[in-house]
């Protein structure tokens, strides 16, 4: 995976982009209100899937806005490239 | 062990022109049940076996590994095996190791080459060099050789390094562990399977596990390539394919898998006696017996199973390797590969019961697991036989990412780790 297809910018090399981890992750609305197990949940626990996996990414030394991406883990194929906020396209 | 090697084995067989040498271990079908199945037939699982059959007497046991045997990490590794951690759970977890390597080729009858010549880290800026004097310090406490090196030591140690104060890291000194230094990866598996398949172990190769069946809150047995094995005890020893197995049995862990990349030159006469590691500019390089310059690059950013990596991460390492070793300069790389690492949160591993009765993991070594191999074959296998950890690797539990009691080993270790 050597291209990118930023949304904002369109096919840039990978090496201006940083990987932000799995995506769709939502931070705790009553923090307060967690149990350890939930935090635990929230900070370390990862699905790590080996195929198909949604995942943000950072175009940091570009428009460095956040984006996500629909990527195969097994054979770092990209699928899709889909904006902040928006639902993820059918895998 | 019937196949003793020995100086006179040595010696009968050159009369038969080394064409009756028996093979090292047997090819078996599975069996339909074990006392305990370990999954993955790396240096770590086979180690499991080797010492649950040697130390804890469960010999009906199987090793079950979906290519061959040290075909995974254990053969993509660069080799460097030390213990000059800066927590006490860990420096006592890889100092374990460290003293069973000490004399691993005598308890293997097979010589895994292990050559204890020195680990040098260098420092590159004034935080590096307090890190690396705390971290002696630390050692020194848990009793780990471990000395502070000025900039000329660090030459003397190591002649061809640039210790240039005009390059763009500077080397400003650095720690050496002389216990600490390499082995030969292939033998480390190939010495545990010998071992554990005389004493009754089955190793079960080209058979990859497609299900872990279970039955409430316990295992069942696990379904494979070659039908269903039942046993009451699995232990999951699969690295970068960790969350895979963790996913089959319902369970989420800590951990991404990442591409770790590695590369050697082409061979050339001895030029480096030791290992030097470069945390701040990310590049270590060793000389193999063979004479290839053995060089380990990082890990990418991202989740990839495939044994690759990026090129721009071996760019990096290979910039950081010219500018401290100009000699480098006209080297050939001759091949370069990828293995897949799970990285733990701390990065620290984990050695650990789980809540599903019987189902073990080992697993988070991240980008450092081959200098633990005997170590930590031998603390899982007490976990597995005695279904609670030693008190070696009680705080590589799995509830410490709960608890929040983390063995943080990242900054401590750096990235090169």
């Amino acid at each position: 995976m050597f291209l990118i297809n930023c949304p904002y910018c369109g096919e840039r090399d990978q090496s201006e982009f940083s990987a932000g981890g799995e995506a769709h992750i939502v931070r705790p609305k009553q923090p307060t209100e967690l149990n350890d197990d939930q935090w635990a949940e929230f900070l370390f626990m990862r699905k790590n899937i080996k195929g198909v996996q949604l995942e943000r990414w950072n175009h940091a030394h570009g428009c460095r806005k956040w984006f996500n991406m629909v990527r195969d883990t097994s054979n770092d194929k990209i699928h899709a490239v889909y904006k902040m906020g928006e639902k993820p396209p059918i895998k | 062990m019937k196949n003793k090697y020995s100086i006179f084995s040595l010696i009968k067989n050159a009369f038969s022109y080394h064409e009756n040498w028996q093979r090292a271990w047997r090819d078996p079908e599975p069996k339909k049940e074990y006392d305990a199945i370990i999954i993955g037939g790396g240096g770590h699982g086979l180690a499991t076996a080797f010492y649950l059959a040697k130390k804890h007497d469960m010999t009906n046991i199987a090793v079950v590994e979906k290519g061959w045997i040290g075909g995974g990490n254990t053969g993509r590794n660069t080799t460097i095996i030390r213990s000059n951690y800066l927590w006490d759970a860990s420096a006592g977890l890889y100092d374990h190791a460290l003293k069973i390597w000490e004399g691993l080729s005598q308890e293997l009858n097979y010589n895994v080459m292990f050559s204890q010549r020195g680990v040098m880290n260098l420092a590159h800026n004034l935080q590096d060099v307090r890190d690396l004097k705390r971290r002696t310090h630390a050692n020194r406490l848990n009793g780990i050789d471990a000395v502070w090196l000025n900039t000329e030591e660090v030459k003397k140690f190591c002649p061809i390094i640039n210790t240039s104060p005009d390059i763009r890291y500077p080397v400003l000194g650095g720690t050496l562990q002389r216990r600490a230094g390499t082995a030969r990866h292939d033998a480390v598996a190939w010495g545990y399977a010998r071992g554990a398949d005389a004493m009754g172990v089955d190793i079960i190769q080209n058979c990859e596990v497609k299900g872990i069946k279970r039955n409430g809150d316990s295992v069942e047995g696990i379904e494979t390539t070659k039908g269903f094995i039942k046993s009451k005890k699995i232990g999951v020893v699969a690295a970068g394919h960790s969350s895979v197995i963790a996913n089959m049995a319902g369970l989420k862990l800590p951990l991404e898998s990442k591409p770790l990349q590695a590369l050697v030159s082409e061979p050339v006469k001895p030029i480096i006696d030791t290992v030097v590691m470069s945390n701040a500019v990310h590049a270590y390089v060793s000389q193999s017996d063979k004479g290839e310059l053995v060089i380990g690059a990082g890990t990418d950013a991202y989740v990839s199973y495939t044994q690759r990596g990026s090129h721009d991460v071996v760019e990096g390492t290979l910039k950081a390797i010219l500018e401290l070793y100009p000699i480098f300069s006209r080297m050939k790389m001759l091949r370069q590969w990828g293995g897949i690492v799970d990285i733990c949160p701390d990065a620290s591993p984990i050695i650990s019961k789980t809540h599903i009765k019987g189902l073990y993991f080992n697993c988070g070594w991240g980008t450092g697991g081959f200098k633990a191999t005997p170590g930590s074959g031998d603390l899982f296998a007490y976990t597995i036989a005695n279904d609670e950890p030693h008190k070696l690797n009680a705080d590589f539990n799995i509830n410490r990412f709960v608890s929040g009691d983390l063995v943080d080993e990242h900054g401590a270790a750096a990235v090169a780790h």
